[in-house]
């Protein structure tokens, strides 16, 4: 799909002023009655047939979500979520063991049509294994086989459950704990399925996997987990890419990822975040309330954050390193767009625990119409992490003068020998770079476009193709309307 | 080409621009010069369309149509070019994906196809040398920490690669040193044909001993005091605007 997307492309998709991933699949599913309480969870335990130790997991962490409070803090503002009226467990139906792709239902193949991601496409040509998870329930994982030649366990959060216990016993809520937060909490309760990825010990992973999440039904919330352990000297890329129809209510999802890096292991996590961001008048849309951690166990162990981020009413995120292990490095790159009344509260951890560990965060936030933007970044140099080192660059650009950038950086430092260099930069797109373009022949909306993609250029950069030229449409799709 | 008649324009309530009369045919170039603060580079920004602007009376026909009446971009699209004084950066982008859309917004208002990336590579090379421009230059952000010479070699690389129907110079010479200007002027050399035609702003005589006017207008208050072929450059770098100024003034 990279090599061939053109200008005209482009243009084309610049012309469609609604969110095109909008549509809804009339595909029957298997819900669970509304709302939360033990029963339920009981319910989709059983209903995932699941060990006890698993169910046991889930009520733990329903007990300690009880006893949470839901996290204000954020530079974000919306309605109380009544977390009663939400459907926790909802599955595509017919949901049987699929072993070819002419055994998905055909409106499902079509969903993944209008997706832009054609499985036999993906299959034969680009050599990405994609897991897709729609409504909380993983379709089809692609390629299981190939990469299991090499060792490499790349399969739905619940086939992981079923045949992986003893790992998933051991690594699951092992970086982020159930208790961790009010969210993680919850999603530890009902997450409903995810992906897991186990790479060996020294083995490279051969292509990019990936992973589509798809809400679909009304009223669900979407609670997946995704877990990645990699090994001794072992590498992979991973990716994800999200988007939902347009409704009128909001929608809840609450997600977690948890990524663990054995010695010398690389993890490489990429998100394309296209959730549905609500109308112009702030209208429906997806709260996207997620946990994503990363943990450098092992010394010289890399782990590597991307994101674009430019759906979601509401933005919750902070991908985060624990560099425990010696010389292990962690990195943040991000893009945020919020349009119209989208808000979006991101950033990163970076807890520096091991000696000569390394992180470096570069954000780049974009405000338009009447958004708000924060960047909220801690960086935390431990007593033991002798000459740790952090780069922070937090950049905003403004489009227009009624949205709002912050950075909220908070920098803790415990040893005298660490280097912590942060720098922070707020502009606007100029009248005087719009009319250098207009001068040109170039339109306004194109000339923002242009401008807005050069700005993050350095972040889009560290995406693997494929999501680079997605991403660079939807920061021009995301920006639309945004001047005038 | 272009028929300026009685132009009149201005900046917030400063009137600057105050009855501009003045017709440029295809092949011609004329030089627009005068003393600072005359309405000069004002003139190059009307005809350029910046909203900071408001014309306030006469008409400006180009080609045949109402230029005043065109968005800035499709001023561009119709084929007038303004080199900036001060070019303007635009971190991240590439000057040749900057042009690469430019070409090609162009060439769809035109009713054309995209330019296909082949011919298009060859035609950045064909130019580049045209007008000395180094080959990291054209790789590079647009303008982004260019020097002064650069950006305004960058800007007729621009003007060598969009091949406008009238280009506007809006002081290309100022901060350019002997060489630089010279690499300058003769890009503009080379691009000169029967067919379109250049509007030479400059403080200084200097830049013409290079681009030969055809003819040249003296600006002053916001009017044109004078018009004379290319000696009447020399005069005023002899004379200075004084004398002008007071037969105008008188």
């Amino acid at each position: 799909m990279a090599a061939d997307y053109t200008e005209e492309q482009l243009a084309e998709d610049l012309k469609s002023k609604e969110y095109k991933y909008g549509f809804v699949t009339d595909i029957e599913s298997d819900k669970a009655p509304i709302g939360l309480n033990e029963d339920i969870i009981r319910l989709i335990s059983f209903k995932k047939n699941e060990p006890e130790w698993m169910l046991d997991f889930r009520l733990k962490s329903y007990r300690s979500w009880l006893e949470m409070k839901e996290p204000t803090w954020a530079h974000v503002h919306y309605p109380k979520i009544d977390f009663q009226n939400i459907f926790y467990y909802s599955a595509p139906k017919p949901k049987k063991k699929l072993e070819s792709l002419d055994e998905v239902d055909p409106e499902l193949l079509d969903t993944f049509k209008k997706l832009g991601i054609s499985l036999e496409e993906q299959k034969r040509l680009t050599g990405v294994a994609v897991d897709v998870v729609m409504d909380s329930v993983s379709v089809k994982t692609t390629f299981t086989a190939k990469l299991a030649e090499l060792g490499i366990i790349f399969c739905s959060m619940s086939d992981a459950i079923q045949k992986h216990p003893e790992l998933i016993k051991e690594h699951l809520a092992s970086v982020v704990p159930v208790h961790d937060n009010y969210y993680a909490a919850l999603n530890s309760a009902v997450f409903t399925d995810g992906s897991f990825c186990y790479i060996p010990k020294g083995v490279r992973c051969p292509m990019e996997l990936s992973t589509y999440f798809r809400i679909n039904e009304a009223n669900t919330g979407q609670f997946e987990r995704t877990l990645v352990v990699a090994e001794e000297g072992s590498y992979v890329s991973y990716l994800e890419g999200c988007t939902a129809p347009i409704r009128d209510e909001n929608q809840l999802h609450a997600a977690v990822v948890e990524l663990k890096a054995a010695k010398d292991a690389e993890i490489k996590y990429s998100t394309v975040q296209n959730w549905y961001p609500g109308d112009k008048n702030g209208k429906g849309g997806i709260y996207n309330f997620v946990t994503k951690r990363g943990l450098c166990e092992g010394n010289g162990s890399k782990i590597s954050w991307t994101q674009v981020e430019t759906g979601s009413a509401i933005t919750w995120k902070y991908p985060s390193c624990i560099l425990k292990g010696d010389n292990s490095v962690g990195e943040f790159y991000s893009v945020a767009v919020t349009n119209h009344m989208q808000q979006a509260d991101t950033g990163t951890k970076m807890m520096h625990i091991g000696k000569n560990t390394k992180s470096t965060i570069i954000s780049k936030g974009i405000s338009a119409g009447k958004s708000q933007n924060s960047y909220r970044g801690l960086v935390r140099i431990g007593k033991g992490a002798k000459s740790a080192r952090n780069f922070s660059q937090c950049d905003s650009l403004l489009l227009g003068d009624q949205c709002g950038a912050h950075t909220f950086p908070y920098i803790e430092v415990e040893n005298q020998t660490a280097k912590v260099e942060h720098e922070a930069t707020t502009s606007k797109i100029g009248e005087d770079q719009i009319f250098y373009c207009n001068q040109r022949g170039i339109e306004t909306e194109k000339a923002i476009a242009l401008i807005v993609n050069g700005y993050a250029k350095e972040v889009l950069n560290k995406l693997p193709m494929e999501f680079a030229v997605e991403a660079q449409k939807l920061l021009a799709i995301s920006l639309e309307g945004s001047v005038g | 080409m272009l028929e300026i008649k009685n132009l009149k324009a201005r900046i917030e309530e400063k009137e600057i621009l105050r009855g501009i009369d003045l017709k440029i045919n295809a092949g011609e170039v004329h030089a627009i010069m005068g003393p600072n603060g005359s309405g000069k580079s004002t003139l190059a920004s009307v005809l350029a369309g910046r909203e900071d602007y408001e014309v306030t009376g006469g008409s400006v026909s180009f080609d045949g149509k109402d230029l005043l009446d065109l968005k800035p971009e499709d001023r561009a699209r119709e084929g007038l070019f303004l080199a900036f004084q001060y070019p303007v950066e635009i971190p991240g982008v590439s000057n040749v994906n900057f042009l690469k859309t430019a070409v090609n917004q162009i060439r769809e208002y035109k009713g054309l196809e995209p330019m296909a990336a082949k011919e298009f590579l060859k035609m950045v090379r064909e130019r580049k040398d045209l007008v000395e421009m180094p080959s990291d230059l054209a790789q590079r952000s647009v303008n982004e920490g260019f020097s002064g010479g650069e950006k305004k070699r960058n800007e007729i690389f621009q003007m060598a690669m969009l091949e406008p129907k009238l280009s506007i110079l809006d002081e290309t010479d100022s901060g350019l040193d002997i060489d630089a200007l010279r690499v300058v002027a003769n890009g503009v050399n080379k691009l000169r044909t029967p067919q379109n035609a250049s509007l030479v702003i400059t403080h200084y005589q200097r830049l013409l001993d290079y681009i030969i006017p055809d003819f040249v207008h003296v600006l002053y208050q916001g009017r044109i005091i004078r018009s004379g072929g290319k000696e009447l450059a020399l005069e005023l770098e002899e004379r200075g605007y004084d004398w002008i100024k007071e037969g105008a003034e008188a």
